[in-house]
């Protein structure tokens, strides 16, 4: 079909049909980027006009104790709750696929609370913490202090965050099934059990799979918000300072837009950091079947 | 097999729960609610809960404003996004991989980093307190996050057979032709999946609402229900009224279109 004007034809159509897509990369992406990192520079407030300061907010920020606090309570909170969400969605992912009736009830059930808006998830949650009367200390029968404690508000909040396993796990589940039979067959022939099915089958094909889980959890849990806005403020005591809330303190209550501009590029380049070290970690035991055919 | 089923129930015990609690807080009286150990059968069931939530705060106004944009950020993404990707998947063009890698990259990107140019650059144009800066992105392919979904359109698309796309051309048809009568009748499954997670993106989103809508009168629910949690802090049953209400639509989005959503997150998760 190479027809001259054929091709005429769906270059001229082709650029037409992606300007929107283009035009938005350029307005809300590439353009703020270029723009956070020229007001990373200056000195701005809200209002007033800019200043050009060099380097400085990247030098205040290294002497800044509350930037080094988010950073560590962001990333505790980080090394605590990825891999317990992705322990817990992988063994319910397991269960699951071990030929249980009733699958798509079960697989509902554990979807659920990934479709509470995340407001009112953290309004429901603030009752289940509560001291006094909360679902917890009821059940427990203790006076647990929960996000009201500075000791114990991080993983209180690393609880409330892995209820809402059920993306991983569904994700999880389809790569489950998409594990070819005749390897496990291959595995019993030789004698081996479930163990050794799981350890020599199972695991290594689901290694891509629990990359990407990991991948998308590291990046979605640096950048939580909504639980220190709503729920605690980043109390007590700083202790759930997260980092984009500290940021947004800085940009939009203390309107320190140069400083807080200098923390998003802050942010930017320690999850591009982070995500490279995992890719290139990732290649030590991630499988791919492509690499094994070469 | 049996013990399965056990760790099956127990899991499913536990995350069931909190909605067991959500549920019998939200119907009942203030003093039943404070009794130890707790009880979990409202009596009497304090149904004016709900109404006096739901009035106390003009929650209607906002789920009105929270459709509102919603629908609109939903029409945007599903018409932007997908005649970008029949562009990606199905018209030859020079530089046409280059330009979608270039776009695929900003998926990974924080938000946190166009967050104040973003907020700036609509400030200077006047549209704070405007549903503007909350809309008009999703009318550009979705800007930012939104590229996923022309990655998970585009692999769609490329699933159809090219052979369709050449027996129009033959026939005279224009790209445009093909794309509306021939390529977009076949992506419904895949056209449903971006619409539905693109309305619960915006249904949840809190952090742009809380930026660019300062008058109460323009809330959605998801900063009604922060502004409403601020104010009766106390009123458990009053705020486990309001959570269940502001829940209650995805939940039942969900039992509707139920294989739309697996598939989708399977989508997402499988294809990257």
């Amino acid at each position: 079909m190479a027809l001259s004007g054929q091709k005429r034809m769906e270059r001229r159509w082709g650029w037409i049909l992606a300007v929107p897509a283009i035009l938005g990369f350029l307005i809300f992406t590439a353009g703020p980027m270029v723009a956070s990192l020229a007001f990373s520079l200056t000195d701005w407030q809200i209002g007033g006009t800019p200043s050009f300061v060099g380097v400085q907010n990247y030098q205040d920020l290294v002497r800044d104790e509350l930037f080094w606090q988010s950073l560590s309570v962001t990333t505790y909170y980080t090394l605590g709750s990825v891999p317990v969400a992705l322990i817990v969605a992988f063994a319910v992912a397991m269960l699951l696929n071990q030929r249980v009736r009733g699958l798509a009830i079960w697989r509902t059930i554990f979807y659920l609370p990934t479709l509470v808006p995340s407001i009112a998830n953290v309004v429901l949650w603030i009752w289940i913490f509560n001291p006094d009367f909360g679902l917890l200390n009821s059940l427990l029968r203790q006076h647990g202090m929960w996000i009201y404690d500075e000791g114990t508000a991080v993983p209180s909040l690393i609880i409330m965050s892995t209820w809402g396993f059920g993306n991983t796990m569904v994700i999880f589940l389809a790569g489950l099934q998409g594990v070819p039979r005749h390897l496990y067959e291959a595995v019993s022939i030789d004698g081996g059990g479930p163990l050794r099915r799981f350890w020599h089958v199972t695991l290594p094909m689901m290694t891509p799979t629990i990359f990407y889980n990991l991948v998308v959890g590291v990046v979605g849990t640096f950048q939580v918000f909504n639980q220190a806005y709503v729920m605690t403020e980043g109390g007590p005591g700083n202790a759930t300072l997260f980092y984009v809330y500290y940021l947004f303190r800085k940009a939009f209550r203390e309107s320190e837009m140069g400083y807080a501009s200098a923390l998003a590029w802050v942010l930017f380049m320690v999850i591009v950091l982070v995500t490279f070290l995992l890719f290139r970690n990732a290649r030590r035991w991630v499988y791919y079947e492509m690499a094994a055919a070469r | 097999m049996r013990w399965v089923y056990v760790a099956l129930g127990l899991g499913a015990a536990v995350t069931l729960v909190p909605f067991v609690w959500l549920i019998r807080s939200a119907l009942m009286q203030d003093a039943q609610m404070f009794v130890a150990p707790p009880e979990w059968i409202p009596d009497p069931f304090q149904w004016s809960n709900f109404t006096e939530a739901l009035t106390a705060q003009p929650f209607g106004r906002y789920f009105v404003n929270t459709v509102v944009i919603a629908v609109i950020s939903v029409l945007g993404t599903v018409v932007t996004c997908s005649i970008a990707a029949f562009s990606f998947s199905r018209l030859r063009w020079r530089g046409r991989d280059a330009v979608f890698a270039v776009l695929l990259s900003s998926i990974m990107l924080p938000y946190a980093v166009t967050l104040i140019p973003t907020f700036v650059m609509w400030q200077e144009l006047g549209a704070l307190d405007t549903i503007i800066p909350l809309t008009v992105p999703s009318w550009f392919a979705g800007a930012g996050g939104g590229v996923l979904n022309v990655f998970l359109l585009r692999q769609f698309f490329l699933t159809i057979p090219f052979e369709l796309d050449e027996a129009a051309y033959i026939d005279g048809a224009s790209p445009w032709r093909v794309f509306w009568t021939v390529v977009m009748p076949l992506s419904r499954p895949a056209l449903i999946v971006v619409t539905i997670f693109t309305f619960i993106g915006t249904w949840n989103d809190f952090l742009g609402p809380l930026l660019y809508l300062t008058d109460e009168e323009s809330y959605t629910l998801s900063i009604g229900l922060a502004s409403f949690q601020s104010m009766y802090i106390t009123q458990w049953g009053y705020l486990m009224a309001a959570s269940a209400a502001v829940i209650a639509p995805i939940i039942a989005l969900f039992f509707f279109l139920q294989r739309y959503f697996i598939e989708g997150v399977t989508l997402t998760g499988i294809k990257n």
